[in-house]
């Protein structure tokens, strides 16, 4: 039996019956009294100076309240590596030049969407084009244009990562590869597009409803934006609508929303349509990657090198990130005593790439477990013998970057042998190929305040028993919502719905980051526990005078019954204690508080996850189509919190991550995305997802809340590498650029028949 | 200039004037108040706003409400009976299946007017129902297994 009672069983979500029934308000649906609709215009133009914006015609157009551009701003730049003024280089409502089509250049807030968006034809903007860039292997030489004053060669972002001695180590290798790779982009897609109501009153005070992943950096970034105090803004999270990482940074919906409420004192909402989602907000990184790796003949690997040139597009955004975590995760998730890693980040002058779900470690684990499948060949050794060789172990430490506490990596690789091993003989053209990888639990950097990321929780216990949670986490579909209630009710010894959590909202909750990086679970869960745990303790001491016990450590509360541990018969109700012990502090309710900060954890986080994922595909070698037959993962994520929410993120990520590899694609033309509809953005729909099945092995983390580490983000990275193997398993080519289309294998098919002939 | 537009909503018949361009979605989010229906994509792709019409599920953002005139609707407000919820609806609960919740709606509606149409669909015949309905959350195989459950007779309407 489970000794607990609430973790690991199969809940509802907390935010279940209102979802399933249509009565959540998202931020799509407020309606308040007196609100205006904002529309925003955007430059046609990669790269072209702003001469003039006249928007007299389009203010005396009927019904429009206010059009506004940069001059009505203060002219700041922002950007969410808010510790680096340099990198802060985003005005969103551009005053002088423009530097990608999509690029706001100015805003209209009127009666109704209709009215807004027929002013935005009569506002007349004078661009004197400029010469553009938009791939940075072209940006990066000496006669390119130059995208920001100042940045020579438009090298935005440099990282370098090293370890032990890279070159003696290449000498001593029996066999090395060199191979090259292009990770494409690929858009969230979140249902619920970029929206924002911010109302700012006569008391000088705002309030922002908005879909976002971090009200925290939201409130932060306005307040530097429009010189308000951070405290005289409220930024709430309704339920929303999807955010896979592009939800994180200040959007040009909260912020024109928020410039045109400031200036009527009304009410004003935005909603980006679906084309400006595409065109317009910020999408995977795209990669170029050179990758060398050098063997011993017995297949240790003694050393690996990474060059990275990233797609920056024009503006840093959360893309400098992106930029770090490839490195590192290039070492994933296997022990190289010899790495190096060189990254540089290009402006161009193309839409912002910044965070996506698994933010750099997706195009790090394609690249590197194509790679080791080649090498495994070259040697002649099994691909999963090769990565038990060198995969990592509990315990490990990656030489001066990071401790890796928990890992059950060989168990994962023992049981997905297993499972291909079952899968026997298959039938002509299908191949299964694998990818390993691991993710963190939360970034320790943070550059946007504090050196360190943090996390708080606040449990208030009312004269009822319920208790009221508050945390500053964003449960954006993920479900963090219900697995910190889970945690809270579970340390605190109530039911699920004894727990209501109140999350997202920075006018009542405790700070967070917010959802990124998969901090949620292991940094609010430890905060959340902390805080529960301290509730506990005041409920406990209470209860222990009552029952005459010794030390309040013997006492703990189970399924509402405060008991001796050791005599867990003798006790009390929960709920009799809350009352008679609030009654005894004269009405004033319990209250406890508490916090997470990841010190002397390395440098990248607390902790990992890891696992294995085979794809089995069939491949038609006359068309090139393949179809994705079986996805199976063996997975560990430490403690299993919330069973239902696992099974969920896992097979969302095949679908998201499988679209990497399978499908999406954002081509361009000029700087152009040429594909901004769902209709023309291919993603797997229910006919193409395939038959999924989870393999979970138990591991503990030390570190995290019950034991328990990053579960959804991590699930992203495989999916691409295992399908670029099962495709050269099944057909023997090999594909080195994201997404393997049709079109990619049919060629390859056929280059393959020429060189056999 | 307005037209009148008469239709019937969850059993509730509502008189409103509307511009004859406006759409079915925007009809009954914006003049009826009824913000369960999304709007995803305003582009018949995505789904989101899957209502039933007289019996079919369509995509309101692609039907102007004219066109609508005189007919009934179901939609995702209309789908539980008061505080007994549709079967569906628990089986959707019990599976994990919806995240965000954006796309739960339309995709509800979907299999609402599947089941509805054939009450004893195949796995294939399941995905094809909602092939039309992007969810971005859930890889879609929990809201196959919902739909099962109820085809198998997991969840009974309660009378």
């Amino acid at each position: 039996m489970s000794k607990y009672s609430v973790i690991g069983t199969r809940v509802h979500r907390v935010d279940g019956p209102e979802k399933i029934t249509g009565s959540a308000k998202y931020t799509f649906d407020i309606v308040l009294p007196n609100m205006l609709y904002g529309k925003i215009l955007r430059s046609p133009h990669p790269h072209a100076k702003i001469l003039n914006i006249d928007t007299s015609q389009a203010e005396k157009l009927i019904g429009v309240k206010a059009v506004v551009t940069g001059k009505d701003t203060l002219g700041r730049k922002q950007g969410i590596w808010r510790r680096f003024t340099e990198l802060c280089d985003e005005e969103i409502l551009c005053r002088e030049k423009v530097r990608y089509i999509g690029e706001p250049v100015a805003a209209v807030a009127a009666v109704d969407e209709d009215t807004a968006e027929e002013a935005l034809d009569l506002i007349e903007v004078e661009y004197e084009p400029l010469p553009a860039v938009f791939d940075p292997l072209e940006a990066i030489k000496e006669d390119a244009p130059q995208i920001h004053e100042g940045v020579e060669l438009n090298i935005n972002v440099t990282r370098h990562i090293e370890w032990g001695d890279v070159d003696e180590a290449f000498k001593k290798c029996d066999h090395i590869r060199e191979d090259q790779f292009k990770c494409s982009s690929q858009a969230h897609v979140c249902m619920e597009t970029h929206d924002a109501v911010a109302s700012f009153d006569y008391s000088g005070k705002l309030t922002v409803w908005t879909s976002t992943q971090s009200s925290y950096y939201i409130q932060r970034l306005l307040a530097d934006m429009l010189d308000l105090r951070e405290s005289d803004i409220r930024v709430i999270k309704p339920p929303t609508g999807g955010g896979f990482g592009s939800k994180f940074e200040l959007d040009s919906a909260q912020f024109c929303a928020s410039v045109l409420s400031m200036k009527l004192c009304q009410p004003v909402k935005i909603v980006l349509t679906r084309e400006e989602e595409f065109t317009a907000t910020k999408r995977r990184t795209p990669m170029y990657y050179y990758l060398r790796l050098g063997a011993k003949k017995d297949g240790t690997l003694l050393a690996k090198e990474a060059r990275v040139i990233t797609e920056g597009g024009a503006y840093t955004a959360m893309g400098a990130t992106a930029l770090y975590l490839t490195g590192f995760f290039s070492s994933f998730p296997y022990k190289y005593p010899n790495y190096r890693y060189d990254g540089y980040r290009v402006y161009t002058n193309t839409a912002p790439t910044s965070a996506m779900r698994g933010f750099g470690a997706p195009q790090s684990t394609f690249v590197g477990e194509s790679q080791l499948d080649m090498m495994a060949e070259d040697l002649g050794i099994d691909p999963i013998e090769l990565r038990r060789k060198n995969g990592m172990t509990p315990d490990y430490e990656v030489p001066g970057q990071a401790f890796i506490q928990s890992c059950g990596l060989h168990q994962c690789l023992d049981k997905i042998d297993e499972h291909i091993k079952q899968r026997g003989k298959l039938p002509p053209n299908h191949g299964i190929g694998v990818a390993a990888y691991g993710f963190m639990s939360g970034g320790i950097f943070n550059w946007f305040d504090t050196p360190y990321a943090f996390s708080a929780a606040l449990v208030r216990i009312n004269i009822d028993g319920k208790v009221d949670l508050f945390t500053g986490a964003c449960d954006i579909g993920q479900g963090s919502d219900t697995t910190l209630s889970m945690i809270c009710a579970e340390e605190l010894g109530v039911h699920l719905e004894d727990v209501r959590i109140h999350s997202g909202d920075t006018g009542i909750c405790p700070v967070d980051l917010g959802a990124w990086g998969s901090r949620e679970t292991l940094m609010n869960g430890n905060a959340v526990q902390r805080a529960a745990a301290d509730a506990k303790r005041q409920l406990l001491e209470f209860a222990g005078a009552k029952l005459g016990a010794n030390i309040v450590y013997d006492m703990d509360i189970k399924d509402q019954w405060i008991h001796l541990v050791d005599r867990p018969e003798r006790g009390v109700s929960y709920f009799d204690i809350v009352k008679e012990a609030i009654r005894g502090r004269d009405g004033e309710i319990i209250i406890g508080r508490g916090h997470y900060t990841p010190h002397r954890k390395g440098m990248i986080s607390p902790a990992y996850s890891f696992g294995i994922q085979a794809v089995e595909v069939a491949v038609d070698t006359e068309t090139g189509r393949y179809k994705l037959v079986n996805v199976t993962t063996a997975h560990e994520s430490g403690t299993v919190i919330n069973p239902v929410g696992i099974e969920g993120q896992l097979e969302g990520a095949i679908m998201m991550a499988g679209g990497y590899g399978f499908c999406e694609d954002q081509p361009m033309d000029e700087g152009k995305i040429l594909n901004p509809s769902i209709a023309d953005y291919k993603l797997i729909r229910s006919l193409d997802m395939p038959e999924t099945k989870i393999l979970e092995i138990d591991t503990y983390e030390p570190e995290g809340p019950f034991g328990a580490k990053e579960a959804g983000e991590g699930l992203t990275n495989p999916t691409a590498g295992a399908i670029g193997n099962a495709i050269y398993k099944a057909v023997g080519v090999r594909i080195n650029g994201l997404p393997i289309t049709p079109e990619k294998v049919l060629k390859a098919l056929k280059e393959k028949q020429k060189k056999i002939k | 200039m307005k037209k009148e537009l008469r239709l019937t909503v969850n059993g509730q018949p509502y008189e409103v004037y509307i511009k004859p361009k406006t759409l079915l979605v925007e009809t009954l989010r914006d003049h009826i108040g009824m913000t369960g229906t999304k709007r995803g994509c305003s582009s018949s792709s995505c789904g989101a706003c899957t209502v039933i019409l007289n019996g079919m599920a369509v995509k309101s953002c692609s039907i102007l409400a004219l066109q609508a005139n005189g007919g009934e609707i179901l939609s995702i407000e209309g789908l539980a009976s008061g505080a007994e919820l549709h079967p569906l609806q628990k089986a959707f609960l019990d599976h994990g299946a919806y995240q965000c919740g954006f796309c739960t709606p339309g995709m509800l509606m979907s299999t609402k007017a599947l089941l509805d149409e054939n009450s004893k669909p195949t796995t294939e015949q399941i995905k094809e129902g909602i092939d039309g309905n992007i969810c971005r959350c859930t890889g879609y195989n929990s809201i196959i297994r919902a739909v099962t459950a109820v085809v198998k007779g997991e969840y009974k309407e309660e009378k």
